[in-house]
């Protein structure tokens, strides 16, 4: 393993200052059940690693009338048990205990959930980001891509956002805060997931010198997050959905579905969308609309199976959501 | 001539009753330590160069920036220039550092130019493989053609099932000591006594060199007998070192690409029957790889091995991938796969329950009456006859239930083993053998022998295993060593305890002959009034010990051990038809195993290797890359295996009636690992309706299942 510097600052000022200009300088360090794996195959290999748990205030869950602010350093854990998150956001809940094990829960935070690395092999086999051979083609159309994105695939990347959170956090409409030392940035958390156009390019918003700080989230919304596993632990989703629905009595009247682990963000499905306002949600409704939320998908020679399962994740999401438990 | 053969079942105090292990606790709370937790004073770390091509010449190597690495003590040379690399993960070079850090870093700074060769990893379309399929000559039997000219009925169907790795959860590797003439091995083996000779050969060493000491070992599956590459080279590493001891374990991806894989199996099966279900012909197309050097033809027809007419055409398939070793029934999972999901899918088409035809053709195994009343045992414990529904007939809802079983077979004989016994004037009762517990429960049962033997407790027994310099007993391979160490432990007590009667015959003033060892004591058989305490007799020994040996010769166990067992697994499942998703209900499995020295170890053992048996039904396959050559999972996140939360409900039933126990201590390692993948499938097929062809049985594969049904 690459030796490196640590860093283990006591305020979010200090932290930033022990942050580079460029990635591989340094690497924030939360839970570090990713950067840990990142760092022993070496496909980080940081000359400095900055601890951020010991920064007070990147911490807590609190609450107002309309909103909910969740600290950085938040354990998944934290989030799945803390009352308000049950009670107004169990698409979050939901998302956070899929994240299993128990000890990964513990460990890891919501904001190195978000800002967690793909999960693709080629990218973890230290092929890149963009999974490039030697003449810089994608190995991931021709190879084994049955874990790969069925959208947003038209290249050069074909990774999955590994994030369950991310698409819970597009739905309900939430902001993502990030500090630099010239000061702090907020981004809708739709923006902050981005497909890179380049090797140089990263999958977030996030520069190399800032620190995700908190996340706010709108309340208020009935939601629900549906993920397709093989297993019930220490596996990922294969597809997900989470959606949140603004109710005109027992219509909706407005909707938004993202689906989740099918492309190299959480995707937005406007078609959906568009498709669920106004409406009522029944059986019949729900799987119109999962059809809607799919019908752009360009699977790869080996993953069609998953448009199937993100439409039924869509379907289930909405008539989960549509119980109205938040 | 003392009395060797087991006690009858109704006198027996200890053996066939649940005990805990005797060193479960150490277990369970850590103290115990493996090879990988070793920690010596001064000891160095070993890492390895591995080749990143799956195939390629190595056209130079350099060292000299690794052996300036700060901490690195040796480096040495695996491979050499013009080297023809056949696999990735293949050795190329070893280096030692102070620290594991500094070893891997200065594997990394070794300086290798390789020539790529054009490779072929996949086997599972025998098409590509080309010329790289050598075909085995076909086997004949009877006239299949004239078989299937009358047949009422013929069902033919495609199965495939992968390569998967042993994915021991300690991996491979040793700690290892050479200083002066002496080595001294701290290995993870499933084999104590022939290790050490092994590594000797290597290193050109006197066998009688290299002292082996292992207490305990994290899993091994059949991958562990040898002291491997990796063994020797950290041996030169010490010596190159000065004499320091070098550790050198496999890292994960490591582990999962060169340390061993249970060979694939891919074909076409064809059967002929009459109405009634009999089966009449068998034939079919097959081929496997099992890496380079290709894949044997697993034994098929499995079990029903008299079906009357028989073709079969097989075909080994050489790729650029890790190679074979022997894999919990090497051979018999994808050999039970082949056969009991022909025969399921001939019921099926029969319209027949499978049961019913599964019972019919148990003529055609060598054990029909064993089989049917497995069968029927089974079939209680899961309810078939409550829940068994013609294939597809499964209701409206987008869950549907289904029922699958298997048979299979295994020889189970104990292996040669030696066993030295030690009674102490103190009373202390020492074993000595030089095998191994493979986490199957050994330690336990070799007490449990000798304390039903001596009428004494279980924790009087001190029990000294994994140690080359102990009597040799076998490796621990083919479910052997229950047999082998029960037998040699029997033998080796009743000569102590003969030689105790010796000397405490005369102060009890009887013959030797009426002298028993019951809870605790020595005593006059008919006369129990007359005893002395086990510590009092002991003590007659004075200034000394009792020292004998017992053997368990495999050409004359004397009717202690024996071989040949059958079993038979039922399993249900639940499958979600919009996801392909498949969720285990329940499994039953009921299993043969002769004598038992320790239920709960059995029960334990059957359990295991039903989850083990659900991870390669539904989930667990090396994935490899056929443009880089690698295999893409070589870890436990992608490399997918079944937790708690994914096995469903599991029933052992272990036969124990009295024609089995009669029988003599039979193996149980690999038989149960045996049918349950093949009874999950079955149950698939059952539930929706429509054969999966491929294990592991993953949605893809069930939703284009389904797909190819509905259209
Ligand atoms: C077997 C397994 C299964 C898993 N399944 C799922 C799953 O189903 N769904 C899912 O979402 N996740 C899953 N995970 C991933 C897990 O959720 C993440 O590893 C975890 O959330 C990361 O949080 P952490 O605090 O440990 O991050 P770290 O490992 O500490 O950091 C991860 C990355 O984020 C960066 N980072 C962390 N915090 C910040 C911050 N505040 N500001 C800027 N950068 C930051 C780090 O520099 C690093 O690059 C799984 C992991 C494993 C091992």
């Amino acid at each position: 393993m690459h030796a490196f510097e640590y860093a283990s600052p006591a305020t979010l000022q200090d932290a930033l200052k022990l942050l580079g200009q460029q990635w591989g300088q340094a690497d924030v360090l939360a839970g570090g059940t990713d950067l840990l794996s990142l760092m022993k195959d070496g496909v980080h290999t940081p000359r400095r690693v900055v601890n951020i748990k010991g920064i007070k205030e990147l911490g807590g869950i609190q609450a107002s009338g309309t909103s909910v602010r969740i600290g950085a350093t938040v354990t998944l854990d934290e989030l799945a048990e803390s009352p308000v998150i049950r009670k107004s956001l169990p698409a979050l809940r939901t998302a956070a205990l899929g994240v299993t094990s128990p000890q990964i829960r513990n460990m890891g935070t919501v904001g190195g959930d978000l800002c967690q690395r793909p999960r693709c092999w080629y990218f973890r086999g230290g092929h890149g980001l963009l999974a490039r051979d030697k003449n810089g083609q994608s190995l991931v159309p021709n190879g084994e891509n049955k874990y790969h994105a069925i959208l947003g695939n038209r290249g050069p990347a074909y990774f999955v956002s590994p994030s369950s959170l991310g698409p819970a956090l597009v739905a309900l409409g939430a902001t993502i805060k990030l500090a630099s030392t010239m000061g702090t940035r907020e981004v809708e958390a739709a923006r902050f997931f981005v497909t890179p156009a380049s090797d140089t390019q990263r999958e977030t918003a996030l520069m190399p010198y800032e620190i995700l700080t908190e996340v706010v989230v709108p309340i208020g919304m009935r939601n629900a997050t549906y993920e397709v596993r093989q297993k019930q632990a220490l596996d990922w989703p294969l597809a997900a959905a989470a959606v949140a629905l603004k109710m005109k009595g027992t219509a909706v009247e407005s909707a938004r579905v993202v689906l989740g682990h099918v492309a190299p963000t959480p995707w937005p499905a406007t078609q959906a969308d568009q498709m669920l306002a106004g409406k009522t949600i029944t059986g019949d409704v729900a799987e119109q609309a999962a059809r809607a939320a799919l019908a752009d998908a360009t699977p790869l020679s080996q993953n069609a199976y998953k448009v199937q399962l993100a439409r039924v994740a869509v379907k289930r999401a909405l008539l989960e959501a549509a119980k109205g438990r938040a | 001539m003392p009395e060797y053969s087991w006690p009858p079942k109704e006198k027996r105090r200890l053996m066939g009753k649940r005990h805990d292990r005797i060193d479960g606790l150490e277990k369970a709370t850590g103290k115990a330590k493996y090879g990988s937790d070793l920690n010596l004073p001064g000891m160095l770390h070993g890492a390895l160069l591995t080749c990143p091509h799956a195939h390629a010449r190595v056209v130079s190597i350099d060292t000299s920036a690794a052996e300036r690495m700060p901490g690195v003590t040796a480096v040495r040379l695996i491979a050499k220039a013009g080297d023809e690399i056949q696999w990735a993960g293949a050795e190329i070079a070893a280096v030692s550092a102070k620290t594991e850090e500094q070893a891997r870093d200065a594997v990394k700074a070794i300086q290798v130019q390789y020539e790529p060769l054009p490779h072929l990893v996949h086997e599972h379309d025998l098409q590509k493989a080309g010329p790289r399929a050598k075909a085995a000559g076909e086997v004949l039997e009877g006239d299949p053609d004239e078989a299937f000219k009358t047949a009422d009925v013929i069902s033919e169907q495609m199965y495939g099932i992968p390569v998967i790795t042993h994915c021991c959860l300690e991996p491979h590797g040793n700690v290892v000591r050479w200083q002066g003439d002496k080595v001294d091995l701290y290995p993870s083996t499933q084999n104590v006594s022939g290790i050490g000779g092994d590594l000797a050969k290597s290193l050109e060493l006197p066998a009688a060199q290299v002292a082996v000491h292992q207490d305990h070992i994290g899993g091994g599956f059949g991958s562990k007998f040898v002291a491997d590459r990796w063994g020797v080279e950290a041996a030169r590493l010490s010596k190159a070192s000065g004499g320091a001891p070098v550790k050198l374990f496999l890292d994960r991806a490591t582990e999962l690409t060169i340390a061993g894989v249970r060979p694939s199996a891919y074909g076409v099966v064809k059967l002929g029957a009459k109405k009634d279900g009999t089966v009449t012909v068998w034939e079919s197309r097959t081929w496997a790889s099992g890496g380079f050097t290709g894949g044997n033809s697993p034994p098929i027809p499995y079990v029903f091995t008299r079906i009357p007419n028989k073709r079969q055409n097989h075909s080994a398939v050489s790729i650029n991938a890790g190679g074979a070793r022997a894999w919990r029934a090497p051979n018999h999972q994808q050999a039970c796969y082949l056969t009991c999901s022909a025969l399921e899918d001939l019921a099926a088409k029969l319209k027949m329950d499978p049961v019913e035809l599964f019972k019919k053709n148990a003529d055609w195994t060598p054990r029909p009456e064993v089989y049917r009343s497995q069968i029927d045992k089974a079939a209680e414990l899961i309810d078939w006859k409550k829940k068994w529904h013609p294939r597809g007939d499964s209701g409206s809802s987008h869950l549907k239930r289904g029922l699958g079983l298997a048979l299979h077979t295994w020889q189970g004989g104990g292996h040669a083993s030696q066993a030295r016994t030690t009674i102490h004037a103190d009373g202390t009762v020492e074993i000595e053998l030089g095998s191994q517990d493979l986490g199957t429960g050994t330690r336990t049962a070799i007490a449990i022998v000798a304390a039903e033997t001596l009428g004494l407790r279980i924790q009087d027994i001190r029990v000294k295993i994994g140690e080359n310099a102990y009597p040799p007993s076998g490796a621990s391979g083919g479910s052997t060593t229950i047999g082998g160490v029960s037998g040699s432990t029997r033998r080796s007590m009743t000569h102590a305890l003969d030689k105790l009667f010796d000397v405490v015959a005369p102060v009890l003033g009887a013959p030797k002959e009426q002298l028993e060892a019951v809870d605790g004591k020595i005593q006059v058989k008919g006369n129990p009034a007359k005893n002395l305490t086990w510590q009092a007799a002991c003590a007659k020994l004075g200034m000394n010990k009792i020292s004998e040996m017992g053997t368990n010769d495999p050409k004359n166990p004397g009717g202690l051990t024996s071989a040949g067992v059958g079993g038979v697994q039922m399993a249900e499942v639940e499958v979600d038809t919009e996801t392909g998703l498949v969720r285990m209900i329940k499994t039953v499995a009921v299993q043969d195993c002769g004598t038992i020295v320790n239920l709960k170890t059995a029960e334990s053992q059957t359990y295991g290797s039903v989850i083990m048996s659900i991870c390669a039904a539904l989930m667990e396959e090396r994935i490899m890359d056929a443009q880089t050559g690698r295999v893409l999972n070589p870890d436990m996140e992608f490399y997918k295996l079944a937790g708690i939360g994914d096995i469903g409900e599991i029933v052992v039933y272990m036969n124990m009636e009295k024609e089995y126990d009669d029988r003599g201590v039979i193996g149980l390692g690999e038989p149960p690992a045996i049918g349950g993948i093949t009874a999950i499938a079955n149950a698939v097929a059952n539930a929706i309706g429509v054969r999966v062809s491929h294990v592991p049985l993953t949605p893809e594969r069930v939703l284009a299942a389904l797909e190819r049904r509905n259209a």
